[in-house]
């Protein structure tokens, strides 16, 4: 019931007391219900060098087995693998996308490392981006799979930062919320540790890289954010075999000279690091995600290819404008290759074609050709068969001519024969009569042979 | 820090006239990965299992705290049902356009005006926006025709609003929503039906708000009249397919559906308003005194404000807002993104812009096949 001062000053609300009870307290409640039954995701990016502790801190951050085998040190180019989980922690559902590098620092030449984290990481925009402007979206659905955290892995060098930290960390500041760790810490000295801490920070600033400051402008936090932001980078230890110390089994590993418990506060920072990374600022990595990092790469995304909020007279150029007029270039475009396409359709065909006439000539030459020798060759025969039916034609008639002629001396020698058989036996004119005809036929015979 | 674990802080005060919405599973499909086990919400000293994930919900408590929250709400109906009285009932305070600005004669507008005034609220440290829409000249006048025309663009003119902040490359952090969450409509206790412009009115604007149909100046009917009415008006609203908050089909899972199955077998609330305080029974209430006695205003018995509050304020705040934002609002985006892209042949393309244009032919290939 008290009277508001307005820390948003809005010039055309007025500050209203309330006389009663209304009940719109419970907004934030209501708002929490309903995120919790959507769930909540996260997503973490983890760089290092292979064999620097990455999968063990996520083991040991989330306190599950998340199953990662061991990569090789013989990796070509440097690969990025994700692997979701769900989670749940009483009634708060997470999703929980883990993303190493693989290969990382293993290279001769690294000079294209941290090229492929920083492509990955603007696909996630990308995406999200293309959800954005669909036309039919859903985005309250979406599976949200930008960047959140990126743990840096720094190894326990106890000098300086190398070089290729640096350049990673320059490219990655702009786009994710980098949080730096110093890896296996247990290999440093509590001084060693102190003078390291300093060196890295001031290479960072030195160098401009801009890591992940916990926030400070709410009260109720300000107080441990800033003072975890004086002992950034972390110096974390992860083990997920256990050790009996005293009477309970606690998270560590077990040396010939000692135990180093990763939950012990004076052993490393690993509380510390799970602390700052969920409990308390878990929303506000999202939130800058959202807000800074996504807004920077969409505006970008969005000049380069050329729309703008105002056009070159200053005044307000709607998208809507600017799409409109891109579209016209476009089909314009479109249209242009369309014709060009279809000129090179129409020329090919043409080729086409007259091969195809070509091939056509030739064949028809060829055919005639053959034509007229076939007509020749009949020709020929034609005259043979002529000659031949010729001469069948004279054999023919000699033929009948020589019967003719048989026939006649046959009958003459009948008679005579007759004559000079009315005195001798009828069977010997007979024969004569044979004989004298086989003598004729003879003849006859041997006429015809000598004619054909 | 101590313990970091989250509770969920249900006002003792709050009475909730139904269940709260219990969080059920949504439809999440898991991936096929291995489920570690559920762990106990317990966070003793020493364990070391609790790794705070669900420290979560208080961190988006606190962001939700320090951003404030914003309501629009129309109020529609003629003149002298008791809309202005309503509204300060509903949030205790003089909220409403005329106990702000004084008018010397009350006269009604020749043209349906749209005014809106904002007030800063604040309750146990969650501070509201709130802005109430009121539309004088409504349904008054002889010829009423088209009458839900200047409101109808008053609600797209806001949508219009949002989608440009929404589009502009430099946008805002956080676009200021002038969107109009839910508009309550009233209608007069005739005790018998809809009217047509009640028809008129309803069924073309549930299509872009939410639309919370109450019953004014209940305490004329005795309450099998208003039972009466209640059925004849549902059936007024089923036989012309108009459908008002909560709408069956947003429901989401069958929780859900219970509750809201409940609401809808309430609707319209028949409500009375008032901002005067009686004494009865010793306790100072708001009411309204007659020779008769005294309605109270918050006595469920007497009218159904109570249930009007709860719904409107209590629970289903939150989740009206989320129908605003995500069914009319984007339902609205579709259709103004596709009014200018639709291609000759009447196919809207599906996506606005495809950012791999800058990348050269092979993308614009990839474009036409898409629009095609």
């Amino acid at each position: 019931m008290t009277t508001s001062d307005i820390a948003q000053g809005d010039k055309n609300a007025r500050p209203l007391s309330l006389s009663g009870h209304v009940g719109f307290d419970s907004l934030p409640h209501q708002l929490v219900n309903k995120s919790t039954c959507q769930g909540f995701c996260f997503n973490i990016l983890c760089i290092g060098e292979t064999g620097i502790g990455k999968s063990t801190l996520m083991d040991t951050l989330f306190n599950t087995n998340f199953e990662n085998f061991e990569s090789s040190h013989f990796e070509p180019k440097v690969k990025l693998r994700a692997q979701t989980y769900d989670l749940q922690e009483s009634n708060v559902r997470l999703k929980l996308t883990i993303v190493n590098t693989v290969g990382f620092g293993d290279q001769m030449n690294k000079q294209e490392s941290y090229q492929h984290v920083v492509d990955y990481i603007d696909t996630q925009f990308e995406s999200y981006l293309q959800e954005e402007l669909k036309i039919k979206r859903s985005l309250h659905n979406y599976h949200d799979s930008r960047i959140h955290a990126c743990l840096y892995f720094i190894a326990p060098s106890g000098h300086s930062l190398k070089s290729l930290d640096l350049v990673t960390m320059k490219k990655l500041d702009s786009k994710v919320n980098i949080i730096p760790v110093i890896a296996k810490a247990d290999t440093i000295s509590k001084s060693e540790l102190h003078k390291f801490k300093i060196k890295i920070m001031s290479e960072l600033v030195s160098n401009g890289v801009q890591i992940y400051q916990f926030p400070t402008d709410d009260e109720t936090v300000s107080k441990i954010n800033t003072a975890m932001n004086g002992i950034l980078p972390f110096a974390v230890v992860g083990s997920s075999e256990e050790v009996k110390i005293g009477n309970k089994m606690v998270k560590a590993r077990q040396y010939p000279w000692g135990v180093v418990q990763v939950e012990n506060e004076n052993h490393c920072d690993f509380v510390k690091l799970r602390e700052m990374l969920i409990c308390v600022n878990m929303e506000d990595l999202r939130e800058q995600t959202h807000t800074r990092h996504y807004e920077l790469y969409r505006r970008c995304k969005l000049e380069e290819m050329g729309f703008t909020d105002t056009n070159p007279e200053s005044k307000p150029v709607s998208l809507q404008e600017t799409y409109e007029a891109k579209r016209h270039e476009f089909l314009g475009d479109l249209q242009r290759r369309e014709e060009e396409m279809r000129q090179m359709f129409v020329q090919r065909v043409k080729e086409k074609e007259t091969e195809l006439k070509e091939a056509e000539r030739e064949l028809q030459g060829k055919f005639e050709q053959l034509k007229r020798l076939h007509s020749e060759e009949k020709s020929k025969l034609d005259e043979k068969r002529r000659s031949l039916e010729d001469e069948i034609n004279t054999f023919s008639k000699k033929k009948a001519a020589a019967e003719l002629l048989q026939g006649q001396s046959f009958n003459t020698n009948a008679n005579l024969k007759k004559d000079k058989d009315r005195k001798k036996s009828p069977e010997m004119e007979a024969k004569d009569v044979n004989l004298t005809c086989d003598e004729a036929t003879n003849q006859n015979h041997n006429c015809c042979f000598r004619n054909l | 820090m101590a313990a970091c674990g989250a509770e969920m802080h249900i006002n003792p005060e709050m009475e909730v006239l139904w269940s709260e919405v219990k969080p059920s599973h949504s439809n999440m499909s898991a991936p096929p990965h291995p489920q570690p086990p559920t762990k106990g919400a317990s966070h003793g000293a020493g364990d070391f299992s609790y790794v705070g994930i669900d420290a979560i919900l208080e961190q988006m408590r606190r962001k939700a705290m320090k951003q404030g929250f914003e309501l629009n709400i129309m109020i529609v109906g003629q003149s002298g049902l008791g809309k202005s009285t309503l509204m300060n009932t509903l949030f205790k305070s003089k909220v409403s356009r005329k106990s702000v600005v004084s008018t010397p004669e009350e006269r009604i507008p020749k043209t349906i005006e749209i005014k809106s005034i904002s007030h800063d609220i604040e309750e146990k440290g969650v501070r509201m926006k709130l802005t109430v829409i009121d539309t004088p000249g409504f349904g008054d006048h002889i010829n009423n025709e088209n009458c839900w025309q200047p409101i109808m663009k008053f609600i797209n003119d806001q949508y219009e609003q949002y989608l440009q902040e929404e589009i502009n490359i430099n946008r805002k952090k956080r676009i200021p929503d002038s969107r109009v969450h839910c508009c309550m409509y009233f209608i007069p206790p005739t005790g018998h039906c809809l009217r047509p412009l009640d028809v008129e009115f309803m069924s073309r604007l549930s299509k872009v708000v939410n639309i919370v149909p109450v019953i004014a100046k209940a305490d004329t009917l005795t309450l099998e009249e208003r039972d009466f009415f209640k059925q004849t008006i549902r059936e007024g609203l089923r036989a012309n397919g108009i459908d008002v908050y909560p709408q069956e089909e947003f429901d989401e899972d069958s929780d859900d559906r219970m509750i809201n199955d409940k609401i809808r077998e309430m609707i319209p609330f028949a409500v009375v308003g008032s901002d005067q305080e009686y004494q009865v029974n010793g306790k100072r209430l708001l009411g309204r005194k007659t020779k008769w006695g005294t309605i109270e205003v918050e006595n469920i018995a007497h009218c159904e404000f109570a249930y009007l509050r709860d719904l409107l304020i209590r629970t289903h705040m939150q989740n009206i807002k989320d129908i605003t934002s995500s069914i009319h609002y984007e339902v609205y985006r579709v259709r103004r993104l596709n009014e200018t892209n639709a291609q000759p042949n009447g196919q809207p393309p599906n996506t606005l812009v495809n950012p791999q244009q800058a990348n050269g032919v092979a993308a614009q290939h990839q474009v036409l096949t898409h629009e095609m």
